[in-house]
């Protein structure tokens, strides 16, 4: 009889635990499907795409170097790089303005990951193709990254007519190959690395190193969401090309417009692509040898997603 | 064994009614919107929203990653992302409400059903409280919502700068359109 009763009010006990719990949902914030819809959701992330870090550099290229950044699947970009003369070049030359090297290229997204570029350049009138493939991204969340990577290998040709004996199509040709490794630490600032490899086929004296080994550093701050900071470096590694020409330093200013990114900059370098500025840069930036230049893109959506 | 029979007849009653309701979600919804100025248009559309309707209760929920917004330009969607909703310090917009003088009783039959929705719609970290027309439908067990209202930028604190002012318009028009299914009870939820 007792064990009857017992049970009987276990029995109620359960029933009204059970109410109880029925009743919460009824009596909770509007929050509360919200909380349990982010529960549900976070609860499928594994499935789920990993967040990728977006505009590392708001341009493909940063001054001189090229950033792990590539036009998006079907944009084409227009890219305008100028870099007047010297400063210290006196005021008969209105302090450099009166002189300008140039290059010209076009870039295309072949895919979100992968673009391919040509370009010209005025200085050794030069030719260059180059091939773009993002390797890594940085991400968050599943199968995070902490970094992105972007392979780079480019061509250049020069079309220069030299005087002495003509020179084959062979010996015109210099390589790069590079490997760009960048990290958004924050939203406003992103730091790349750049280990560097640039092959001449030739070179105008015995002591001249075929090869060239570099490695450069760049840095973007913002200082708002359209005004940034940058600068980028390239160390070259000991040997006799270090010994007889400079590391190319760029420091500058990034300003975005609408559809317009301003790159406002100042540069012991002239040579606007890799094998034209890491191997070849002879100004002295603290003797007042600045180049100030500019890179400006322009993108045109030619296959919208 | 009385006492387990009493405790299973309880549970029974507790389960919820056989069909049309309970919860519906989805994570697979449909979220655009639209800004139009005689400048050029703009578009962003994500397929990855996620919403959730308690038709016991009426209440109402979804949240869309912001990142998951695709654009026609890629430099659409870095603006976007990078200028407008800052969506690294606020990587969701979400919405909290219910159904305006919603009854249990008279839930969607055939045909799309008109309602009012009022809750807190948060984008840009910045929350607000609107109201929104939507309808519903209960379609071979999928609960159809769709919505079409007005979201002004600078309701959200979304600052746009002066040289693109003339190309944003200044009400955006989001239109929602979700599929929800069943959802199974929390409790199955959590045991996956």
């Amino acid at each position: 009889m007792s064990f009857l009763r017992l049970s009987r009010l276990r029995c109620l006990l359960g029933g009204l635990l059970l109410l109880l719990l029925g009743t919460v949902p009824a009596r909770a914030q509007d929050d509360d499907l919200l909380k349990e819809l982010e529960a549900k959701v976070a609860d499928s992330t594994r499935v789920r795409a990993p967040d990728f870090t977006q505009a590392t550099f708001k341009g493909t290229h940063i001054i001189n170097s090229q950033s792990i950044e590539t036009p998006g699947e079907g944009t084409l970009l227009f890219l305008i790089q100028h870099r007047f003369g010297t400063l210290n070049s006196g005021a008969y030359n209105f302090f450099g303005l009166d002189q300008a090297v140039l290059r010209l290229s076009f870039e295309y997204g072949l895919t979100d990951r992968l673009a391919v570029g040509v370009g010209r350049s005025s200085q050794e009138k030069t030719f260059d193709g180059f091939v773009k493939y993002k390797a890594l991204r940085q991400s968050t969340g599943a199968h995070a990254m902490p970094v992105s990577v972007t392979l780079l290998a480019s061509s250049a040709l020069t079309t220069l007519k030299f005087r002495e004996s003509e020179r084959t199509l062979k010996t015109r040709m210099a390589y790069t190959y590079q490997a760009l490794i960048a990290r958004k630490f924050s939203p406003s600032l992103s730091v790349q690395l750049m280990p560097t490899l640039v092959h001449r086929n030739f070179v105008d004296t015995r002591r001249d190193q075929n090869d060239v080994y570099a490695l450069g550093a760049a840095f973007r701050q913002k200082l708002t969401k359209r005004l940034a900071l940058t600068a980028d470096y390239f160390y070259l590694l000991p040997g006799a090309t270090a010994t007889d020409l400079r590391n190319a330093l760029g420091l500058g200013v990034d300003i975005e417009t609408g559809g317009h990114v301003f790159q406002l900059h100042f540069t012991n370098a002239q040579g606007m692509m890799e094998s034209l500025f890491v191997p070849h840069t002879t100004g002295n930036f603290f003797d007042g040898d600045i180049y100030f230049g500019f890179n400006v893109s322009r993108a045109f959506t030619v296959k919208s997603r | 064994m009385k006492h387990w029979l009493l405790l299973g007849l309880g549970l029974l009653l507790l389960l919820p009614p056989a069909r049309a309701q309970g919860k519906y979600s989805t994570r697979a919804g449909l979220i655009r919107f639209f800004s139009g100025t005689p400048i050029e248009d703009i578009e962003g559309r994500s397929t990855q929203a996620a919403g959730m309707l308690d038709l016991t209760t009426g209440k109402v929920a979804f949240s869309v990653p912001m990142k998951s917004f695709v654009f026609k330009r890629t430099l659409m969607q870095e603006h976007f992302n990078e200028n407008y909703v800052e969506s690294d310090k606020y990587p969701k917009a979400t919405f909290a409400g219910a159904v305006v003088d919603f009854q249990p009783g008279q839930l969607p039959g055939a045909g799309p059903q008109r309602v009012q929705v009022e809750g807190d719609l948060t984008i840009h970290g910045v929350k607000r409280r609107v109201k929104v027309p939507g309808t519903l439908e209960l379609k071979d067990n999928h609960l159809l919502v769709t919505s079409k209202f007005n979201v002004a930028p600078a309701d959200y604190n979304i600052e746009i700068p002066a040289l693109v002012r003339d190309n944003i318009a200044k009400s955006m028009e989001v239109t929602l359109a979700f599929s929800c299914d069943l959802t199974p009870t929390s409790q199955t939820a959590v045991a996956r």
